[in-house]
């Protein structure tokens, strides 16, 4: 069986919604009923098979390819299976995704993995803002799963973000953890202001010194035991977090946000004393 | 069966289902990775008055622990799950908790889970720090030295405790030395425990006391100084009798390790002031897990 594949023929002017394009609903369908699928693009209702070339036959790996930034909701709810978008991605990639992978080889909207539960999301590009967060008006945002960021990332990364990890190998913009509940995040590269604005619990773990907020208080140098096992499970990465030349198990920890609970945490890495 | 002039009785050790677990303890180095183990493997020597046998399981290269650290793997088994349960979380509590540098993992994979640090973040009086690395849950409880970092859970499995033999010898020292060179070799066994001090009891029991308070009392027909008081399994040439008693996770770990001890013993031989192997059993009404001598030496 080959991957289930979608070329995408022509760039539509409305944006559309992929929703309907996840293994669960492919599963066991002709290629004749999946060109038949309706999907909304802007107001209304295109076929599949008018938007798309299909080829192959395993609905359980589906690839997109020529996506472009119109393309949302791609993997919404995913629940097992594999997706690879080639190209540029909208909104809402992977949104409330329950398992399975998602991989990007290309730049996506906002809200990518919002409310995600488990599973595992790759971006080899850049992220827009609110990558992990919840939707606007819910409290609770990525639950679970790894989400990984080759490139940056923009503003309110983790937004009321709950559980899982959030691996992002280049910069992040304003508000990264904000109203964090728990979770970690790992950010590579610099971060822009307000990190950790009323964040309740939670762990941000930086290679370099942010710009700290008043109501985030300095716990000092230390050794932490759960690093290297932190460390460890990125092994099985693609990523330069899986280089254990980027591991470190000494950091500055400053706790925060006083303003909220106060039990989170921003660790920086210091250089090993002992 | 006579090995190297060593008589290898035709009996078997009686022994029964269990409760068991592991626990991977680290350190900041392998002497207090070792401290922490053994004061929560002390006081477990018998299930009938600690509520658990508990031993050393083995010494792990930094290589083997989940954080790279040092570290000793110990093991503990109870009659019920819901008094391993206590043991484990008690002894995890006062003495890893407790010890410098420590880290407690779980050191064996199972459908059952048990808590071990699920409950003693408590200690960290909502300062303590969930975090799920790798699918597992792992707790991080501030403490003086820095972080206690406890696994949430570990397994438990079904086991076998009770297996055992009996060293007779013509004198107390050689019996020891036999006992010693035995309980080194089962060391390298993996997955099994002798709860004894040093491996070795010397105070075997039987079922029954004539007073009605106790139900266990001294192994009178194998007491050398009661040869001629009672009614005694032991030949006039016998001066001293040594057990050695084995928990493991399965029959087959039981058979390796009574094998590579009993072997021990038999390699002194004769020459030495070995008598005579046997074993402790209760007619074998009582455990369903027989462990015949001549044949795990055959």
């Amino acid at each position: 069986m080959s991957a289930l594949t979608l070329t995408l023929k022509t760039q539509p002017k409305q944006r559309v919604d992929m929703s309907p394009l996840v293994p669960t609903n492919l599963a066991g369908k002709s290629m004749a009923e999946i060109a038949a699928i309706a999907l909304q693009c802007g107001k209304p209702l295109i076929p599949v098979g008018e938007l798309f070339d299909i080829s192959g036959d395993d609905a359980q790996n589906i690839v997109i390819n020529n996506s472009f930034a119109k393309l949302d909701f791609i993997g919404k709810e995913l629940e097992n299976g594999t997706m690879t978008v080639n190209g540029d991605v909208g909104a809402y990639l992977g949104m409330g995704m329950k398992s399975g992978n998602i991989v990007v080889h290309g730049n996506v909207g906002l809200y990518a993995a919002c409310e995600m539960k488990k599973g595992y999301l790759e971006i080899n590009g850049n992220a827009g803002d609110f990558l992990g967060g919840a939707l606007p008006g819910n409290k609770i945002g990525m639950k679970g799963g790894t989400i990984l960021v080759k490139g940056n990332a923009g503003d309110r990364v983790g937004d009321h973000m709950r559980r899982g990890l959030i691996l992002i190998e280049g910069n992040v913009g304003d508000y990264c953890a904000a109203r964090m509940t728990a979770g970690t995040i790992a950010v590579m590269g610099n971060l822009g202001r307000y990190l950790g604005y009323a964040m309740r619990r939670g762990t941000v773990l930086l290679w370099n010194q942010p710009q700290l907020l008043a109501s985030f208080n300095d716990c000092g140098a230390h050794t932490l035991g759960f690093l290297p096992l932190l460390f460890n499970s990125f092994k099985q990465i693609n990523s330069k977090f899986a280089d254990t030349s980027f591991a470190f198990n000494r950091v500055q920890r400053y706790a925060g946000d006083m303003s909220e609970m106060g039990r989170g945490e921003v660790l920086v890495k210091i250089l090993n004393k002992f | 069966m006579i090995i190297n002039g060593v008589t290898i009785d035709a009996t078997f050790a009686e022994a029964f289902p269990m409760k068991a677990t592991r626990a991977i303890i680290t350190a900041h180095n392998e002497k207090w990775a070792m401290i922490a183990a053994q004061a929560m493997t002390g006081f477990a020597t018998s299930v009938i008055m600690c509520g658990c046998e508990a031993g050393i399981d083995r010494v792990l290269d930094p290589s083997e622990t989940p954080d790279g650290r040092p570290g000793v793997a110990v093991m503990i088994f109870a009659m019920g799950g819901k008094g391993l349960a206590k043991q484990l979380e008690t002894r995890a509590g006062q003495c890893v908790l407790t010890s410098p540098t420590s880290a407690l993992f779980a050191g064996i994979e199972s459908a059952t889970k048990i808590p071990l640090g699920k409950n003693l973040r408590y200690f960290g009086d909502g300062f303590q720090i969930a975090k799920v690395i790798g699918g597992k849950r792992y707790w991080r409880i501030p403490v003086m030295d820095g972080e206690f970092l406890a696994e949430a859970t570990t397994g438990q499995v079904e086991a076998i405790g009770g297996g055992n033999f009996l060293v007779l010898g013509q004198s107390q020292a050689q019996v020891l030395a036999a006992c010693e060179a035995a309980i080194e070799a089962m060391n390298k066994v993996p997955n099994v425990i002798m709860p004894f001090p040093g491996g070795v009891v010397r105070s075997g029991s039987k079922v029954g006391s004539k007073y009605a308070a106790l139900n266990a009392s001294t192994n009178d027909a194998f007491c050398p100084t009661l040869k001629g008081a009672t009614k005694t399994e032991l030949s006039p040439d016998i001066e001293s009798v040594m057990e050695i008693v084995i928990d493991g996770l399965t029959k087959a770990d039981i058979d390796k390790a009574m094998k590579a001890g009993i072997q021990a013993v038999c390699d002194l031989g004769a020459a030495n002031g070995i008598k005579r192997i046997s074993a402790g059993n209760y007619g074998g009404k009582l455990g369903p897990f027989h462990f015949h001598l001549q044949e795990i030496m055959a």
